[in-house]
């Protein structure tokens, strides 16, 4: 069958390549899907696929029901939906004065990068302290392995009763429902480095110190990076929990608080710039990570 | 340099006795490879010196007193593997071992001394021939290159004792010659007591000044972990022995792993 693929092939090539040279047969095989590669061009259209379908269903149901009627709230349509973002971004509240999306937005993500830089910043300490001094690990290891199991959103009105209303106690459910969890997958990697290193680093002259300092630390720092990415998931629902419950403004207060009109054509705006700043937060985790860590990236530093 | 003491060494895990009773001595500047079958307890023999694992009981004595029960820069080590720092390039892998030395609570060394570490460290890559992999990762090193790279870190640590736990085990015939050349002139030079383990007969014979034969001496078909390997066999090279093929078939005959033929050919080489 082959061959007589490849027969066939050229003899295509003679008759209509005239002048050019024939070019040599590539034997048409076909792969097992597993096999097949995607080009470059190909990843881009398949993966715009599921964006461009979940947006024509969109639009075709909003585009109905507006027909049926005209000031119909559920579904707005993408016009509607952009005065109504530029509204919140370029128009001044008329109570307050402020420019409503650019106050919720720094408000959120000062409570959520404060929530997750406090969690970074114990997963770093406790993890390699944890991971690395074996009576350390025997004193908090069963305690945080204990405090990763408590639902995170259970405590929240105890954080509401023990340390009010404010900002302390918004920062502090993000940061208590991410570290218990990065602090664990630090100490596991901390663990995990292979004993000859640790072995040799003190043959070297290295002590328990610098070790930590020249050893576990660059060693953890891509494993950090990636927990930071991963626990970022987590951290904006906190952070929209605790938001949507007590709060003046913010991301998450302001969907809540319009949902109370229906306002379709606010909240589903500011879901999708939600998700625009997860994406650019990742993006920018993910050139920190080449950037501090060039080794545990070979492809790219190449 | 450093002599080593060993008397009635035992080592066992739970109900598994590995070693018993090994005794040895090691004068300073001697080369003494360790050679049996595997899992006979060799590569424990030599975590033992390097204080990663302790004894059951016996004395261990190195240099003037009691083995320290922790790895020190009294004692350098070449692993088989994970034997450089992957988060390092070649260069600061060297530049490492004054750092650690030297480098105070940060770890660093500055200023005159850092440039003194620097040429040092450049010295020693030339010297192993990697000055044209400098700023690479181990990542993109050959597994040659990276063991180059371990025993050039490990000797500016300038050790007493060199342990060297299958340093060579993974490489090619070929750069496996090419490291035996380096690593005897390395020692020629630096006349550290060596500690090699190794499966292959011949780099056993070709590079050691004495080759040490671990094996089970005593065994129990109901238990077989009962009883643990021991020293059978204690051969002093000279020229006349190293050359020797009778030698070498009896050492082979008890390891029971490699041809009598090819060990013959490494030493030869």
């Amino acid at each position: 069958m082959l061959v007589k693929e490849m027969s066939a092939m050229n003899a295509i090539s003679e008759a209509g390549g005239e002048g050019t040279r024939p070019s040599p047969p590539r034997p048409k095989v076909r792969l097992r899907i597993i096999n097949a590669k995607v080009s470059r061009g190909g990843a881009l259209f398949l993966g715009g696929l599921p964006f461009l379908f979940v947006a024509i269903a969109y639009l075709i149901a909003s585009t109905q029901r507006l027909a049926v009627n005209p000031s119909d709230k559920l579904l707005p349509s993408p016009a509607q939906m952009w005065s109504a973002f530029l509204d919140l971004a370029t128009v001044p509240d008329k109570r307050s004065g402020d420019l409503v999306l650019w106050v919720d937005t720094y408000a959120s993500l000062l409570r959520l990068f404060a929530g997750v830089g406090v969690a970074t910043l114990a997963a770093l300490s406790l993890g390699i302290a944890i991971g690395f001094i074996p009576r350390v690990r025997a004193f908090l290891l069963p305690f945080v392995t204990v405090v990763c199991v408590i639902p995170p959103l259970a405590l929240l009105p105890i954080l509401f009763i023990a340390l009010g209303l404010g900002e302390t106690a918004k920062i502090t459910l993000i940061a208590l429902g991410v570290a218990p969890v990065m602090v664990r997958d630090i100490a596991n990697r901390v663990m995990e480095l292979p004993s000859e290193l640790v072995a040799k680093a003190q043959t070297l002259g290295g002590n328990s110190w610098t070790m930590i300092l020249r050893l576990v630390l660059p060693q953890v720092m891509p494993r950090l990076i990636t927990c930071v990415r991963l626990a970022l998931g987590p951290a904006w629902l906190f952070l929209i929990a605790a938001e949507a419950i007590a709060s003046t403004e913010g991301l998450g207060y302001r969907i809540f608080l319009v949902r109370r009109y229906l306002s379709m054509d606010v909240i589903l705006p500011y879901v999708a710039w939600i998700t625009l700043l997860a994406v650019i937060t990742d993006w920018l985790l993910v050139r920190l990570s080449r950037a501090v860590s060039p080794w545990a990236h070979p492809v790219e530093a190449r | 340099m450093s002599r080593i003491v060993v008397h009635g060494l035992e080592k066992s895990y739970g109900d598994a006795r590995v070693l018993e009773r090994v005794n040895v001595t090691a004068e300073a500047g001697e080369f003494l490879s360790l050679v049996g079958a595997s899992g006979c307890g060799k590569s424990t023999f030599l975590r033992i010196l390097l204080g990663q694992e302790q004894q059951s009981s016996g004395v261990v004595i190195v240099g003037d007193g009691p083995i320290i029960p922790e790895p020190t820069p009294q004692r350098g080590i070449v692993f088989q593997r994970y034997s450089v720092f992957p988060h390092l390039t070649s260069i600061q892998n060297l530049q490492l071992v004054e750092d650690f030395r030297s480098g105070g609570p940060f770890g660093r060394v500055f200023g005159a001394r850092r440039a003194n570490a620097r040429q040092e460290a450049e010295t020693m890559l030339e010297r192993v021939g990697l000055a044209h992999a400098r700023d690479l990762y181990p990542a993109s090193l050959s597994g040659g290159m990276q063991q180059r790279l371990a025993i050039a870190q490990t000797l500016l640590g300038r050790p007493q004792i060199l342990l060297l736990d299958e340093p060579f085990g993974a490489l090619d015939p070929g750069i496996r010659v090419e490291m035996h050349e380096l690593l005897t002139e390395l020692w020629t030079e630096h006349g550290m007591t060596v500690v090699m383990v190794t499966h292959d007969i011949g780099e056993a014979f070709k590079l050691g000044t004495r080759v040490l034969v671990f094996d089970k001496v005593r065994h129990d078909p109901q238990f077989p972990s009962a009883y643990g390997a021991t020293i059978t066999y204690d051969l002093r090279l000279d020229r006349k022995t190293r050359a020797s093929s009778h030698h070498l078939a009896k050492v082979a005959a008890m390891v029971g792993t490699t041809r009598p033929d090819t060990a013959m050919a490494t030493t030869a080489s």
